[in-house]
């Protein structure tokens, strides 16, 4: 089976979907011509044509409004926003417009779109483009919001997500588009050529949305991971020798909980890790479910690893940024509770 | 350079407020028939001074004069007078329904009937309006029974909407009426983005986009006119200048432009300006609009001048910051007493037949009325069910909600 980087496999999923179905159309800024900032567009223009694949003005209200108007005329836009941290400008649209079309008409207009946009720190990337806003998205009613982790799912959630009839916001892990990563900055990466996550299929195949995946079966303690803290749960139930399982949640909205739920009962300790600062992120709402799915169950209070209530810094980036080290003490820490 | 002192603050006030004498004499009006009819396919460059002048067709003598007359026949006008009409005794009914509490809120259209009812009959079947809360004449000029109206106001049982949505934000995919949002402007770019569909799927159809003078200052706004501009997207961006957002006086969103469809310029989209108050002259600049955009040659942003005579909302008293009399003093006058001049001008109406024209329509719309209040109010009769309060915001029903579904006990 082919190898592809996660770049590669978001790039062949809307190239699938393009080549299915002529109502997919990509757009946003720098996506068209030259093939994307991070390449996940590259070669969709000179293949499907200017009225497919094009660039658009700096204006992320203004790529999403429009996406809105193409949906309701029919249309399945897929669009970009360069950086998650650059979505603001469109909240108004995608929370009090595209969430809202089919309620608010009963059904009389849709809003098939995908917003993607790459997402997460870890990469030097300061302030403007280091955020993680799922949490933004998840409080929404009307949205589905899509988290991969790996070339393998990427494919196959985002062709899933272009044939979705809601709107669904699909956050990419830009740390992870060339090669997984676990928080060891020391270390040279490894390429997704090496990643058996790596092998992607050719042509379509879909990763249903709403399904978490095991990736590391356990019995001592449940951590409920998405993104590229998939990959530094790993290694801190390496590092650490807790026999932890690890569940990639891959869709926040609507969740998988009858998979959380399953596993904590068995485990009867929870950690959650996300990069998004801990205030009022989606880590509260896992915490809360399985406190009051699993209550019975629970050794340990329910503990969350996050990134600090403060702005994603420059700097300190490796003091901001949920490492196994963090991760592996909170493990330890929920084991001995 | 001379020092010039300390910096002062500008902040545009209305030339009067409540207590003083309406004054209107700092508007010019153009004589009727004296702004050119273009082309369609003219250098936008060739007619920047039409975002400053204003197209009338309708003349003191109730004449219809100059290029831009000529277009409809008696019929039409018939119609459209009948639409007019209609709307503003469907406004006042409705009106009078929120103040016995059948329901929360309602918004009138008095003053501003001729722009969307004459619009309307410029459009092609397909076509689609992306509408503001004030332009119901799209709905009653295109047919849309009176009876679904106030249904989804009094969100009955037999309210479409299924009492989901505030009265008045009507949608209707079948007769080219986009789902009404709340949030101001939105729909704006949404409309260049319709229009861009119908371009890439090599359709025909064309969207019309729609604005208030005080939203225009909304960001989307901004966003419409650029991707417009840059797409050249079969639209038309209407611009309902009614000179107030709610308190507001327009000269707060236009600053020192000195128009809204001046702002078009600047993008280099044809911006024209017209008499709002004068069905003929809207029916007409839609038409022009309507054909560029359906003859590829992109967007076209229209300026309606016109007054809102009622209160904002039913939650508003217009008496706390304009002259109770200044709708009065206004220089276009009333669309429906200047439709109706003009076609007694004709020889086709009367003063009789307007009046007994009023007395028809108040009774269809009483009617329409008593029929909708069998289906309920919004605190007596039928309403939608709570189960529908769980349908519908996504295609499926994930599994969370189904959970608060039976937490509901529905």
């Amino acid at each position: 089976m082919p190898r592809r980087t996660m770049i590669e496999a978001i790039r062949d999923a809307m190239d699938v979907s393009m080549a299915r179905d002529e109502r997919v159309i990509v757009f946003g800024e720098d996506v068209g011509f030259f093939g994307g900032v991070f390449r996940c567009t590259q070669g969709l223009q000179a293949k499907y044509g200017k009225s497919r694949c094009f660039d658009a003005p700096i204006s992320e209200a203004g790529i999403v409004g429009s996406a809105i108007g193409m949906a309701a005329y029919g249309l399945k836009p897929c669009v970009e926003v360069q950086f998650a941290d650059y979505v603001y400008p469109a909240y108004d649209q995608i929370v009090s417009e595209a969430a809202r079309l089919r309620y608010r008409s009963n059904g009389d207009f849709t809003c098939p779109i995908v917003v993607r946009m790459p997402t997460g720190g870890g990469i030097f990337g300061g302030q403007t483009h280091s955020q993680s806003p799922e949490a933004l998205f998840t409080h929404v009613s009307g949205l589905k919001v899509v988290v991969p982790s790996n070339p393998h799912d990427a494919k196959g959630l985002l062709i899933a997500a272009i044939e979705d009839p809601d709107p669904v916001i699909f956050l990419e892990p830009k740390r992870l588009y060339n090669g997984p990563f676990d928080g060891h900055h020391e270390r040279p990466v490894t390429p997704w050529s090496k990643h058996e996550l790596g092998e992607v299929a050719d042509g379509h195949y879909t990763v249903p949305l709403g399904m978490a995946v095991i990736r590391r079966p356990g019995v001592a303690v449940t951590v409920l991971a998405y993104g590229t803290m998939v990959y530094v749960a790993e290694a801190a139930a390496e590092e650490t020798g807790i026999d932890a399982e690890i569940i990639d949640l891959r869709t926040l909205l609507p969740l998988d909980l009858e998979t959380i739920v399953g596993s904590v009962k068995k485990t009867g300790r929870c950690v959650i890790v996300h990069e998004a600062t801990l205030t009022s992120g989606f880590g509260a709402e896992l915490s809360a479910l399985v406190q009051e799915n699993c209550f019975y169950h629970l050794e340990a209070p329910v503990a969350r690893v996050a990134g600090w209530d403060t702005p994603y810094p420059h700097a300190q980036e490796w003091d901001y940024f949920p490492g196994p080290a963090r991760l592996g003490r909170a493990l330890l820490e929920t084991m001995e509770a | 350079m001379a020092d010039a002192g300390m910096l002062r603050f500008h902040v545009p006030e209305p030339e009067v407020r409540p207590g003083g004498t309406p004054d209107f004499s700092n508007v010019t009006i153009p004589k009727a028939g004296s702004v050119p009819r273009p082309e369609t396919d003219v250098d936008p460059r060739t007619i920047r001074d039409m975002a400053f002048s204003i197209i009338r067709v309708l003349n003191r003598a109730g004449e219809a004069v100059g290029p831009w007359a000529g277009l409809l026949s008696d019929d039409e006008l018939l119609d459209g007078l009948r639409h007019m009409m209609t709307l503003r005794s469907f406004d006042a009914r409705m009106q009078m329904a929120q103040r016995q509490g059948k329901t929360s809120f309602y918004m009138q259209h008095l003053g501003e009937e001729a722009v969307s009812c004459a619009f309307r009959r410029a459009l092609a079947p397909g076509d689609m309006n992306f509408p503001t809360y004030r332009q119901a004449g799209l709905l009653i000029a295109d047919g849309y029974p009176m009876v679904t109206m106030m249904n989804q106001i009094y969100s009955n049982e037999a309210d479409p909407l299924k009492g989901r949505q505030l009265p008045i934000m009507y949608s209707s995919k079948e007769h080219g009426f986009f789902s009404i949002s709340g949030n101001l402007a939105t729909q704006y770019i949404q409309a260049v983005g319709w229009a861009m569909a119908s371009a890439i799927s090599n359709d025909s159809k064309i969207a019309a986009a729609w604005i208030g003078d005080g939203s225009t200052a909304e960001s989307d706004f901004h966003s419409a006119l650029v991707f417009a501009s840059t797409y050249k997207a079969p639209v038309v961006l209407n611009v309902v200048n009614n000179q107030w957002a709610i308190s507001t006086f327009q000269g707060i969103a236009r600053g020192g432009s000195g128009t809204f469809a001046a702002r078009g310029l600047g993008f280099g989209i044809p911006s024209l300006r017209v008499d709002g108050n004068d069905y003929l002259a809207v029916h007409a600049v839609a038409k022009w609009a309507a054909e560029r955009a359906r003859s590829n040659l992109g967007p076209t942003l229209v300026e309606y001048v016109t007054y809102r005579v009622g209160a904002h909302s039913s939650s508003d008293d217009p008496s706390a910051y304009r002259p109770k009399a200044e709708s009065d003093a206004w220089p276009l006058g009333d669309p429906i007493v200047r439709l109706k001049n003009h076609l007694i001008q004709r020889g086709v109406w009367s003063d009789e037949r307007h009046t007994q024209a009023e007395a028809e329509i108040l009774e269809t719309v009483i009617a329409a009325q008593r029929e909708a209040e069998r289906h309920g109010t919004l605190h007596a009769g039928g309403k939608p069910s709570t189960r529908d309060m769980f349908e519908g915001v996504y295609a499926e029903m994930p599994p969370h909600l189904r959970r608060q579904r039976q937490q509901a006990g529905v």
